[in-house]
């Protein structure tokens, strides 16, 4: 099965970065659910947490702020002023 | 201990002490490059995402942005300087300043007016021992720039590009700084920064190469193109700013420890030349000595020899 490149990004460094099966983040308008295949979309992060499914089920949180986030390829990027990994 | 002797001690032992002091600031200095570099290093995912996201918005919309479209005339541009807080680090701060000097002759050449940024103490006491006119300066973060600085000089920035020219607002804006691409090779470069140009910029300062030209997806913008981009020049220009800064701080770290290094071999050749005068002077002392007695033994005999 695909799986997503997801890379978690601030400002000063990357915050973190591996594979996932699933990204829901919120944009400003509305939540975006990313899943492998999914089109190249360019969007603004509202702000809040951003929810990383592992492939091992396991679930990562990051709280973003003030960004976008762009998916293309089967990679996705969370770029945000601030960041940071909740859980 | 003869006078001479007294003048040479003293001078080589306030030369000793100031070669630790050069010798310990290099080292500090040594240090700090590689703390320098890997947040250069850090920082630049962001720059590199950043980018790309501005090239697919530059290359797949037609919309025209104040930023990015080039204005029919430029009345005054922005210059920023970015410059060290502290000395003692050769030429690096003189090097910049001249860069700024030569870049602003050529701007007030083509017309332009010319409004100053400074970032760093020295940059802006050149400016101000000069008695020219600073419309902003920022110190005190030379040595560790973080984001946050980034956005407050971006902030100010962009609210003098929204003014308007005739009440003192600037339609173009430059950065000079210096580059560091390795410990040796580091040069004073200006940019310039608005309107745009999107460029892959070496991010860190290990001299990556610039990421190959790559074909864009089309790509769906949400909410709008034109929203997006709204969003992200702004923090394009951040991201740009604060990679000059970061690679400016280890730019002037490396400059320092240079400078350092420099010092602490004069300090050595001075120690090695007052060592041989000192030896000399007090081989010049007993030599006087000896003759003295020899002469006064001498005058003795000759007079014990009359009686």
């Amino acid at each position: 099965m695909a799986v997503l490149d997801v890379a978690v990004v601030s400002a000063e460094q990357e915050v973190w970065s591996g594979q996932a099966s699933r990204v829901v983040a919120r944009t400003t308008e509305g939540e975006i659910g990313i899943l492998p295949g999914h089109e190249p979309v360019m969007g603004l992060v509202a702000g809040g947490e951003v929810r990383i499914l592992r492939e091992d089920g396991t679930l990562v949180r990051a709280q973003a702020d003030g960004g976008f986030l762009s998916v293309a390829n089967d990679r996705v990027s969370v770029v945000a002023d601030a960041a940071e990994i909740v859980s | 201990m003869g006078a001479q002797q007294r003048v040479y001690k003293a001078k080589i032992n306030s030369t000793s002490s100031l070669r630790k002091i050069f010798k310990a600031m290099e080292l500090i200095a040594a240090s700090r490059i590689q703390k320098a570099v890997a947040r250069a290093q850090a920082a630049s995912p962001y720059a590199r995402e950043i980018t790309r996201a501005v090239s697919v918005l530059a290359t797949q919309s037609n919309v025209d942005h104040t930023l990015t479209t080039e204005p029919e005339t430029i009345d005054r541009a922005a210059v920023v300087v970015i410059g060290p807080d502290r000395g003692f680090a050769g030429a690096y701060s003189a090097n910049v300043i001249r860069e700024a000097e030569e870049l602003i002759a050529l701007l007030r050449e083509a017309g332009k007016e010319v409004s100053l940024y400074t970032v760093g103490r020295k940059a802006e006491t050149y400016y101000t021992f000069r008695d020219r006119e600073i419309a902003r300066s920022w110190t005190g973060f030379s040595e560790a720039p973080t984001g946050e600085h980034a956005r407050e000089i971006g902030e100010a920035l962009l609210q003098a590009f929204d003014t308007d020219a005739a009440d003192g607002g600037v339609d173009e804006i430059y950065l000079v700084s210096t580059v560091y691409r390795n410990a040796v090779d580091r040069k004073p470069e200006y940019r310039r920064l608005i309107p745009l140009e999107v460029v892959e910029e070496e991010a860190g300062g290990q001299g990556q190469a610039a990421a190959q030209t790559e074909v864009f997806p089309l790509y769906e913008f949400e909410p709008s193109p034109e929203q997006v981009l709204d969003a992200l020049l702004p923090r394009y220009i951040d991201s740009r700013i604060l990679s000059a800064l970061l690679s400016a701080s280890a730019a002037e770290q490396a400059a320092r420890q240079q400078a350092m290094k420099t010092a602490t071999d004069n300090a050595d050749d001075l120690i090695r030349t007052y060592t041989r005068l000192a030896n000399s002077a007090r081989q010049a002392e007993i030599t006087q000595e000896i003759s003295e007695i020899v002469g006064g033994a001498d005058a003795l005999a000759a007079s014990g020899a009359d009686d």
